[in-house]
């Protein structure tokens, strides 16, 4: 028998998982939060090249700390490798991926087709998402699109899994199962319309939402404290967003020139006045992440280390979130293995045979 | 070195490389370059509530002369409708003629007038002076939205998911859509108290 992990399948790590009651979806990541487990996930820094093998590398090191992983689709407006065809890839190496749908570059009809598709690739979570305006990003001339927002979409991808329609009614011989997602900030005005508006996108198809980077525990616990009154955090998970600030310097920039995301004049003091700034940038998420987890209704955290992605693991293993549980790992089959160990010599060897030989040989 | 990268983004290399004249233009997204000055668009929502009540008396007022819209013809009454109602909520409101107004859902605010289009609320992204992501100088369609539908009556509305909008109904009068739904719905009501009556 061969050394299973919990929550993959027997026939093929690239397979969904079996149905459960209750559960919309086949993936890891329903399954993990409906246990009442502490998720985490986050977010694979998309190449700007076609080889697979970057993709692969770059999902690697998270390998054993995270439950799924985000693959984004062009985060502020930026060309990127697709979300379609990360999530291609990390499906067929057994990877739990978010896919990332934002309404910034395509029309409806093109979003339901990539719904469609991608469930078809054994994408179980998908993250609809508005999408950074276009003149963020490295093309200011590019076409907003904007036919879908998030609201719609999740309402879109809901109808499709629920009812097995498209949005103009025609009918789905097989509806995706789908594990749905949102974003949230709870951190820019109107302060007050914010927990109403995670209960529009609970009501839209909200399973699942994930935070904007949370810098600011307070204001974080008062949207808590907000979400909780009205009852959200039972039909909802909540994911908190966190991340490594690289230095007080980042942090100023990101402040003055990412809208959206608030940080606290005392972040970028704690940072400047530090030796090693990157190291107490990171000690700082930790200790983030040890305040959010205490807060009742958070189910989870979401980090997003953008091109700190190797110290994910680390944040995730200090902060000690998992309490000794280790997601789902990519590991080599055993009888693979076995295979492997006692072919492998004929990669290496250089045997070239000719019939000649073979003749001389052969009596 | 990723301590320094992040202050060069493609972006700023890419507003680098843009052509350098004297003429820059002032507003960043072709929405609000088709704007003047919001100062009306804020005093609808500022008086929210008073327009709210001349909204619903003005549909009842449009329900009433459907005979005469039907008379005439919904499809010839349309030219002129159509033109008094694009000035007069141009005016208003900066109406961006959708067709499918929801202005009474949404604080007396057009959400037109947001640059990502949003029907459903703000994105992520409101500068914490509550201000656009995308047009700086320009205050969030939607913050503005949520303080106009707190001074009117039925501002629960503003929860409500609104649908995608049909962008087939681009251009055409809102208000005698509404009145012949309305119609409609008022003929269905009163044929099937008959039925029921009789039956």
């Amino acid at each position: 028998m061969i050394g299973r992990q919990p929550d993959e399948n027997p026939a093929g790590i690239h397979l969904p998982l079996d149905p459960l009651p209750g559960h919309t979806s086949r993936g890891r990541l329903e399954r993990v939060l409906r246990r009442g487990e502490f998720a985490v996930t986050t977010e694979l820094n998309p190449p700007d090249s076609a080889d697979p093998e970057d993709v692969y590398n770059r999902a690697k090191i998270f390998d054993g700390w995270v439950d799924a992983i985000n693959a984004v689709d062009a985060s502020g407006a930026n060309c990127h490798m697709s979300s379609v065809g990360i999530c291609a890839l990390l499906t067929r190496m057994g990877y739990a991926p978010i896919m990332q749908i934002a309404c910034r570059d395509r029309n409806r009809i093109a979003i339901q087709g990539d719904v469609l598709g991608g469930a078809a690739m054994g994408v179980a979570n998908m993250l609809c998402l508005t999408g950074d305006g276009v003149q963020a990003g490295d093309q200011p001339g590019a076409k907003p699109v904007f036919d879908l927002d998030c609201m719609s979409l999740l309402e879109t991808c809901r109808i499709m899994r629920d009812n097995g329609k498209f949005l103009s009614g025609r009918k789905l011989t097989t509806p995706p199962q789908l594990f749905l997602g949102a974003a949230i900030n709870p951190f820019a005005p109107p302060i007050d319309f914010r927990p109403y508006r995670l209960g529009k996108k609970i009501a839209a198809g909200a399973q699942f939402v994930q935070s904007q980077y949370c810098f600011d525990v307070p204001m974080f616990r008062a949207y808590m404290q907000q979400v909780r009154d009205l009852g959200f955090t039972e039909k909802c998970f909540i994911l908190c967003g966190v991340g490594p600030l690289a230095s007080a310097k980042t942090a100023k920039w990101i402040r003055s020139n990412v809208p959206g995301i608030h940080i606290p004049d005392q972040v970028v003091k704690r940072l400047e006045g530090a030796q090693d700034q990157k190291k107490e940038g990171k000690q700082l998420c930790i200790d983030i992440i040890n305040e959010v987890k205490e807060i009742p209704g958070v189910s989870g955290v979401h980090v997003m280390a953008y091109r700190q992605e190797e110290y994910v693991a680390e944040i995730v293993d200090e902060s000690g979130v998992l309490k000794g549980r280790q997601p789902w790992k990519r590991e080599i089959r055993r009888d693979d293995q076995l295979v492997a160990d006692r072919l492998d010599h004929i990669l290496h060897d250089e045997i070239t045979e000719t019939q000649v030989d073979m003749v001389k040989t052969a009596h | 070195m990723p301590e320094t990268t992040p202050a060069i983004t493609q972006a700023t290399l890419v507003k680098k490389a843009a052509p350098k004249s004297d003429y820059k233009p002032a507003d960043v997204s072709p929405q609000r370059r088709v704007q003047r000055s919001f100062a009306v668009r804020l005093w609808s929502i500022r008086h929210s509530r008073l327009l709210e009540w001349f909204y619903s008396r003005f549909a009842d007022m449009f329900l009433l002369l459907h005979p005469l819209w039907k008379g005439i013809g919904y499809g010839r009454v349309e030219g002129p409708i159509k033109f008094v109602e694009k000035r007069v909520k141009g005016f208003m409101f900066d109406c961006r003629m959708c067709g499918q107004c929801v202005l009474s859902s949404t604080g007396m605010s057009c959400p037109m007038n947001c640059p990502k289009q949003l029907r459903n609320g703000p994105c992520g992204g409101v500068r914490a002076n509550g201000n656009c992501e995308v047009e700086p100088d320009m205050p969030c369609v939607w913050v503005k939205a949520w303080e106009g539908s707190r001074n009117m009556v039925h501002g629960d509305k503003i929860l409500d998911v609104q649908k995608p909008v049909d962008q087939s109904l681009r251009e055409t009068s809102a208000w005698l859509r509404v009145t012949a739904q309305a119609a409609a719905a008022r003929e269905a009501a009163s044929n099937a108290a008959k039925t029921g009556a009789s039956g």
